[in-house]
Formats: C-alpha cells, structure tokens, sequence
C-alpha cells in the first residue's frame, strides 16, 4: 500500500511538515518495498481550497493513508470521501513516521484538527 | 456618475465620508446610496433608510448525481477553488468553496451535475430621505462577499438615474470584494489617515485603482494626527488631496452617536459640497487630466 506523509524535503530524512494542505512536500511510499517519490506541493500558495486540492493529489497517486500533524475542515472531509486514512503525528522525519506507521502506534483521526485556513502562516484570510 | 470611496486600511472614515457626501447633496441632484461593504454593513447606522425590499443572493452550486457520474474527473480538473473532488469511489462537491462559475455542470460528459441555488446573503434596498438606498448582507458561515456585492451594485439599476450621482461605500482593504465594489467608477476616492498605517494601505489602494484605471483624490480624515507623510505622498504622485478633515474629538462623538456630521457641522456641509465639486470638475477635465487633477489643490 501507498503511505503519504507531509514533509519539509523529499527525502526519508526529511522532517515531518505538521500542515497538511500547506505543506511543503509530499513523500509518497510504498510500505511493503520502501520506494518512495517525493512531490512539491502546488498548493502551498493557494488563497483557498488547498486542502481539497491535496485531499485530491493524494487520492489521484493513489495513496491510501497519510501521516500529517494537522487537518482542517474541508480536508477532513475531502479525505474522508477519498477513503485515505489519517494519522496524525507531531514531530521527526518521513522514515520515523513510516516506522510509526508500520509498528501501529500512530493516532488514527476522523474529523479536523484545526480551523480553516490555520495552515496560512498568521496571514488568514485578505481582504480586512 | 459613479463615485466609489474606498481605503486600503480600515477604519479610517469610508462610511463617515460616503454618507455625509450623500447628505449634503441630497434634494440638490438625484441620489442612490450602495453600502457594498457586505462582510460589515454600517452606512444604514447613519441614513436610517426604510427597507422596502428584501431578496436573498444566491449561487448555483453543483449537485452530482451519482447513478450518472462515472468519475471521469474532469469537474476536479477545471475547478480553480477545489470545490468539486473526483474519488474513484465518488465525487464530492464542498459547497462553501464554490464560487459558482458553472464550469463542472458545462463539461460534465456523463449529464451528472445540475446546479441548485444556494443561498450567500441578502440585498436590502429602500429609501432614505430623498436617497435611494440599497446594501447587502453576507449569511453567517457565507464567506464569499463579491456576488453580494455585485447583487447590490445592480439593486438599483431598474429605476434608473438619469443625471444623478451614485455613491458607493466600499469595504476596506485591497481585495476582490473591494475590485467588485470600485470597478466601473467614474471616480474613487480614497480615504486615509495622516499615520504610517494610512499611507502604506493608501499606497496599496492608489496601486488597486489605477490598476482598473479609475481616477482617485485623496481624502485625509483626522488631519493633524499623525505626520506629513501621506500629503508628501500625495504631492509626490499627483494625487490631489480633495479635503482634509480636521481631527477633532467632536465629530468623533457625533460619529459614536450614530450622528450627521453635516447636521451638526455647517462648516462639514460646506466642505462635503466642495469635495463633490471637485470630483464633478476632474469628471469634466477628463480621466487623463493629470495637471486637471492637481489644479484642484487643497481645500
């Protein structure tokens, strides 16, 4: 199975990129051979929508769960309807999250974690 | 004539301006006030208008029909706000996303997507005095302002106008409720304040408008305030300033009280009447007069 995980670079020692459709990166692995590709994150500068867009890159490679720190809303659900499983994690690299993965250990979650647009660095939403 | 008044920051006087401007030519020229500021109404605070009519704004929104869709994707593909997302086992729309633009039910292949209407805000017009008033409302949880704004820049147009003057109260900042608000203005006048605040939102507005190729004048509320800035400023890019209001704690009171600072200030009235000629002569001098512009000087 295909494990996505957010990171800051594109590589297994990478850290872990605690925003979810504002990452950086995505690292996309196979669990059971540990090939991996790494994808730049189109969304990181979209005014909206950047968590339904990820939601959307990840379920078009295929993924089928990914480790991240942090989902908003819109994300959640957009996962949701995708069938890609969400474990949350808070700190390390790509391989201590495929580690995680594999022991079993990681928080399984079903709904936000955060509020939209917490991903937009303290800039929120423009126009006020 | 269209006149739009707008500001980069907020706060510093948009709505104080757009409506005394309106009472001191009220009874003297045929008068429609638009409060476009939907994510924050507040021009009916001072005009008490009586609200004649009420409609809801909406959007057409995708509906999929699953029994239909094969999940081709291609509605995925073409929404620029991810608002519809294709999945292999189904295809999700995330309504409060829509902008609405219709694209998805347009290259729908299958026939899948329909368009239900979905209500984003209100549009409220009536008449105060002699001004005939409209503005809008966002719903709660409707974060999208710029089709409210557009329902209320058209609310008016069956009565038509004629020969009259249109003003336009715009929302603060520089984004796409403020370009919805200010676009197809004859005029825009810009509202700022003497503080380093105001002069880089006044920066970031003069960038908006004469980006839509609106001429603008610069209003200073609370001159005496801060600094010098902003009028070097002005002076520096040909920005006439149109009018300078003293700052002082009475209008701020008047203001608080919900009051006309027209009223209660004759020397405000005359110098709203002297704004409006100022903006009516650059009309006539033409959009390109730039030394048309910086003739007019300051009050």
């Amino acid at each position: 199975m295909k494990l996505a995980v957010t990171a800051q670079g594109t590589s297994l020692s990478a850290g872990l990129d605690p925003r979810f459709g504002r990452c950086e990166h995505f690292v996309i692995i196979d669990v059971d051979t540990e090939e991996f590709e790494a994808f730049s994150n189109e969304s990181v500068m979209a005014s909206g929508g950047a968590g339904t867009e990820s939601a959307q890159f990840l379920a078009d490679k295929g993924a089928e769960a990914v480790v991240t720190g942090n989902v908003g809303p819109n994300a959640a659900m957009a996962l949701e309807a995708a069938g890609i499983k969400v474990y949350r994690m808070s700190s390390g690299t790509v391989k201590d999250a495929l580690e995680a993965f594999k022991s079993g250990t990681l928080e399984a979650i079903s709904g936000p974690t955060v509020n939209s647009h917490h991903g937009m660095g303290g800039h929120g939403r423009g126009g006020r | 004539m269209i006149v739009s008044i707008a500001s980069g920051k907020g706060g510093t006087g948009k709505t104080t301006v757009a409506v005394n401007l309106a009472l001191a030519l009220e009874g003297a020229m045929p008068i429609r006030f638009l409060d476009c500021d939907v994510e924050e109404p507040n021009a009916h605070l001072f005009l008490h208008p009586e609200i004649e009519r009420s409609e809801k704004v909406s959007l057409p929104v995708p509906v999929v029909d699953e029994s239909k869709c094969n999940g081709c994707g291609k509605c995925a593909r073409v929404c620029a706000f991810h608002a519809i997302l294709a999945f292999s086992s189904r295809t999700i729309v995330l309504p409060e996303l829509c902008h609405g633009c219709g694209g998805c039910a347009l290259l729908c292949p299958q026939g899948a997507i329909t368009e239900s209407p979905k209500v984003i805000g209100e549009v409220e017009t009536g008449r105060a005095g002699d001004i005939r008033f409209a503005h809008g409302r966002t719903g709660i949880g409707s974060p999208l302002a710029p089709p409210v704004v557009k329902a209320v820049r058209e609310a008016l147009d069956k009565e038509g106008l004629g020969a009259g003057l249109t003003i336009i109260d715009a929302p603060p900042g520089t984004s796409c409720p403020v370009v919805a608000s200010i676009k197809g203005s004859d005029y825009c006048v810009l509202v700022t304040e003497p503080t380093p605040f105001g002069l880089n939102d006044l920066g970031l507005a003069v960038g908006l408008v004469r980006e839509l190729g609106i001429p603008c004048g610069v209003v200073i509320n609370r001159a005496g305030l801060g600094d010098e800035a902003v009028s070097a400023y002005c002076s520096r890019e040909g920005i006439p300033v149109l009018l300078e209001i003293p700052y002082d704690r009475k209008y701020a009171e008047c203001y608080a009280k919900g009051g006309r600072l027209v009223d209660d200030f004759p020397e405000l009235r005359g110098a709203l009447k002297g704004l409006w000629r100022k903006i009516s002569a650059s009309g006539e001098s033409g959009a390109e007069g730039e030394d048309g512009r910086r003739e007019m000087g300051e009050i």
